[in-house]
């Protein structure tokens, strides 16, 4: 059964395991709730829809308006702040089933995040271009240069790299080791770092590399 | 936040004495050699000091480190450690120092006798 739970990142910090010390990303995992199953009949596509984040009570009034409150009454769940899709097997889950951390020291997962938004940046930065010296009578900084050629082509090449928008995409860390589980405080590190800030929504799977390897 | 606050309260050891940047200090590690490999690989541990000058505190909480700069056959060694690192074996105090900045840098370009730091008269 492959395994997939929405967490949030909490910061970063290291630990000390055996003589070495290693550098983590904790993040909170679950508990999540299975709030609607995708089915191929009816939705044309196989999915798991997970909800994360308990509403308060005091709160669900003013947060889920009828419709949503509706969705979750029939997964008989407590409204959630935050819902995912996830391609797994609907045949394995059930609707309101509560999922809460399954992964095991030393597994490996794929986390999925929303990278920290950089705003508009020049094509060192969002390109890695090399620039020009910044003294010595250049005045040739930090600019893109040449960006084609002359009569032929006449004209830019699609997907040139030029200044823009960087951050704020939907990234996947590949293969971070669980390096510490803590069921009761649902919590767990993972070497290295997790794309996003602090308190980001990250969505936790099982690695697919490690996963196809086994099949072979 | 208070997670990680607490996770790394866990990672903290007590045992670990005061000391300051300018103060002497003797860190005695744990080594571990590895010899041969496959079946014939053996981990041997063995205990090694290092003695010197505290010349820099850095960090807070679990993620704190401190240096030691020593002089060893003429050449300026400098061993940075995480104040609670599992290795470290002992610190003991050999000198507290009189300094008045907290990151002895300067050091590394005194020499001889000006390359000391005042003993601490009143110690507290």
């Amino acid at each position: 059964m492959s395994k997939a739970i929405l967490g949030e990142k909490l910061g970063m910090t290291q630990l000390f395991k055996g003589d070495l010390l290693i550098p983590v990303t904790v993040l909170r995992v679950g508990p999540c709730v299975v709030t609607q199953l995708k089915s191929k009949e009816k939705d044309g596509y196989e999915a798991v829809q997970l909800g994360f984040g308990e509403i308060p009570r005091e709160k669900v009034e003013k947060k889920v308006n009828m419709p949503m409150q509706g969705h979750f009454d029939k997964a008989k769940c407590p409204p959630q702040k935050y819902l995912a899709e996830v391609a797994l097997d609907p045949g394995e889950f059930k609707v309101g089933q509560r999922l809460t951390v399954d992964f095991a020291e030393g597994d490996q997962t794929d986390i999925t995040g929303v990278s920290k938004g950089k705003g508009f940046a020049g094509v060192i930065k969002r390109h890695g271009y090399s620039g020009g010296p910044a003294s010595h009578g250049s005045r040739f900084h930090r600019a893109p240069g040449s960006v084609g050629q002359c009569a032929t082509p006449s004209r830019v090449f699609k997907g040139k790299k030029l200044p823009g928008r960087m951050g704020g995409d939907k990234v996947t860390a590949q293969n971070l080791q669980v390096v510490e589980v803590d069921k009761d405080k649902s919590l767990m590190m993972v070497r290295g770092s997790v794309p996003g800030p602090r308190g980001s929504i990250v969505l936790i799977r099982e690695s697919v590399k490690i996963a196809s390897k086994g099949k072979r | 936040m208070k997670e990680i606050e607490t996770i790394e309260r866990s990672q903290m050891r007590e045992d670990i004495i005061p000391f300051q940047p300018g103060d002497t200090i003797k860190v005695t590690i744990e080594i571990k050699e590895a010899s041969g490999s496959g079946e014939k690989r053996t981990v041997r541990t063995r205990t090694q000091a290092f003695q010197g000058l505290v010349i820099r505190r850095q960090g807070a909480g679990a993620r704190e480190t401190f240096t030691v700069r020593k002089i060893s056959f003429g050449v300026g060694v400098e061993r940075t450690f995480p104040v609670h690192s599992p290795i470290i074996k002992d610190i003991q105090m050999i000198q507290e120092g009189d300094v008045r900045r907290a990151k002895l840098y300067y050091i590394r370009d005194k020499v001889g006798k000006a390359a000391r730091v005042k003993k601490k008269k009143f110690t507290s």
